[in-house]
């Protein structure tokens, strides 16, 4: 009876103030697919550091003809030089923290580099000569690449050694700024969407205040009176959710796998599992968020 | 039954208390007539008592509870035991005559079988049986009246406020009202009712509280609405009512 009554005036609230009600579900559909979106940006990156970070090498670069930097002076790192590197690398000190490395020469650097850049105008100017010979260093512990810095760098014939995580943290450096964004702007609209739901239901409260004023009158509790407007607001913003989770699994499916995982095969990407999971996040925080603002709205309506 | 203890109230942006140390006590049965000119107090009186406004200072009782203290909270099941009729009737256009006295019951939560015993009574109480289908437009405005009545006892309510149910009212139908009012003051109701109607109260001879500016001036058993006064001054009053 009482369930009843309350979702009949639910039904009634919704079609009377449609336009509005339609508003709240798109402004919270593109809020929520924002915040799905900076969600899943996250994992991505969480995702990509872990892959990349346990890949990423420490390289060991030797000097050639034509470099100058490090204690190259034009002159190409000697047998004897990159003996000396070699037996470094196997030496007590640094041999504990590595977990394997292996030697790549100019050819190999060279069938590498025309791999990587294939189709490039670059690809026909180099030339095996121009490419440093290399130590290729895993290590232990990813995070520990100082220490061959410090051993190698300033030996005779090495013209550099660089971990391949500090471009790595460029990349996430990008995309993390790109999550942030998408993070503001979901909490931006967060905001419009709230204070249009608080609207919504005041206009609502408004074209029934007669009634609103008679239930006070005859003593309907203030939850009774609540309830339906809090309703309202809810079910408007869960509408609104499901498109925005909708939203999600469809970028996930198509763009994602779609389209990312065929143009970057090898790379791992967020899956549609993953937006599935965001997708109760999303319901979640849309009801509880028309919820507060609905219960705010209509408080002004109960004060006695 | 209903208790004012020095009760002022003063509204925010109005100098002039609305209604100033207040002393009064109305029992159980009793038909109590409030009257005074426009602006006098008599609707802050029925608003305080219905808790819609807290008074500025002093204590108001209400059926052994202190208004003050009941919490907001509370207030909705406190007024369960009150019903109100106003002179603007108040009835919701778009429901039935049935369903308008319904909904009061609805809103408290009362099962539908509760509300298919209590409504027809109710409208058979108030003379309107065989009316439930009918809409508010299409009711005279003292039917129109009779079904906000009707609405205000259907919960049996201890106490009955009405602030001028008769304004809107030509004086044969105002008649039928305050027959009405009686027979449910004779059934135990406590009637408190707000008025300019000098015919009605003159013609009751109930208890009579004349307010002037928010103070009261005369509280009378039996009483008439104005006491001992010359005719001219009465005429006077009635000519305002005219212009009203
Ligand atoms: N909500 C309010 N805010 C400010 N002042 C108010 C408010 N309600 C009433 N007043 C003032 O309080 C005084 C008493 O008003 P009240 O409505 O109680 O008079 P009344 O006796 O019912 O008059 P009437 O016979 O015209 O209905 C008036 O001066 C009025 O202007
Ligand atoms: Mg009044």
């Amino acid at each position: 009876m009482r369930l009843g009554l309350v979702l009949s005036e639910v039904g009634q609230g919704l079609r009377r103030n449609l336009s509005m009600v339609v508003s709240v579900v798109l402004v919270t559909f593109i809020s929520l697919t924002f915040v799905g979106t900076a969600i899943l940006l996250q994992s991505q990156i969480t995702q990509m550091k872990t892959y990349w970070y346990d890949r990423a090498q420490v390289a060991v670069y030797l000097c050639t003809e034509y470099t100058t930097a490090g204690s190259c002076d034009q002159q190409a790192a000697t047998d004897d030089q990159i003996a000396v590197v070699e037996a470094q690398l196997e030496s007590e000190t640094l041999a504990p923290f590595i977990d394997a490395y292996y030697f790549e020469d100019q050819e190999q650097a060279y069938a590498n580099f025309q791999d990587q850049f294939e189709g490039n105008a670059i690809a026909a100017l180099v030339t095996p000569d121009l490419l440093p010979e290399a130590f290729w260093v895993n290590l232990i512990d990813p995070e520990q690449s100082q220490i061959l810095t410090d051993a190698l760098a300033g030996l005779a014939g090495v013209e550099s050694v660089v971990d391949q995580r500090s471009y790595l943290d460029q990349i996430f450096a990008i995309l993390n700024s790109a999550s942030l964004t998408a993070v503001g702007i979901a909490a931006l609209m967060l905001v419009a969407a709230a204070l249009l739901i608080a609207t919504t239901i005041r206009l609502s409260a408004f074209s029934r205040r007669r009634e609103l004023g008679i239930m006070r009158l005859v003593g309907a509790s203030n939850r009774f009176i609540q309830t339906p407007f809090v309703l309202e607001g809810v079910v408007a913003a869960i509408i609104g959710s499901v498109l925005a989770g909708g939203a999600v699994v469809a970028i996930v499916h198509f763009f994602v796998q779609g389209y990312l995982t065929q143009t970057l095969p090898g790379t791992s990407f967020v899956t549609v599992d993953d937006a599935l999971l965001v997708v109760p996040v999303l319901l979640l925080a849309g009801g509880l968020l028309a919820a507060v603002a609905s219960n705010v709205a209509i408080s002004r309506y109960l004060r006695v | 039954m209903i208790r004012f203890d020095e009760v002022t109230k003063v509204y925010r942006g109005n100098a002039r208390p609305a209604l100033n140390a207040v002393d009064l006590e109305i029992l159980a049965g009793e038909f109590v007539f409030l009257v005074g000119a426009s602006g006098s107090g008599k609707s802050s009186f029925l608003r305080l008592v219905l808790k819609e406004e807290r008074p500025s200072s002093g204590a108001i009782h209400v059926l052994g509870q202190d208004l003050g203290r009941i919490s907001s909270r509370k207030v909705p099941y406190f007024r369960r035991n009150l019903g109100v009729v106003f002179q603007d009737f108040r009835l919701l256009p778009n429901k039935t005559v049935f369903d308008n006295v319904a909904f009061s019951l609805q809103v408290i939560g009362k099962s539908k079988g509760f509300i298919h015993e209590a409504v027809p009574d109710a409208l058979a109480t108030v003379g309107l049986d065989g009316k439930g289908g009918r809409y508010p437009h299409e009711l005279s405005g003292g039917e129109q009246q009779r079904v906000a009545i009707a609405r205000a006892v259907v919960n049996k309510p201890s106490i009955l406020l009405a602030d001028e149910p008769t304004g809107n009212l030509d004086p044969t139908t105002s008649d039928g009202i305050m027959t009405l009012l009686q027979r449910i003051n004779a059934n135990g109701t406590t009637v408190i009712m707000a008025t300019h109607d000098v015919g009605i109260v003159d013609r009751l001879q109930r208890r009579v509280v004349e307010l002037v500016n928010g103070r009261i001036i005369r509280d009378e058993r039996g009483g008439s609405y104005t006491q001992a006064v010359p005719l001219v001054q009465q005429q006077s009053f009635g000519s305002a009512e005219a212009t009203r």
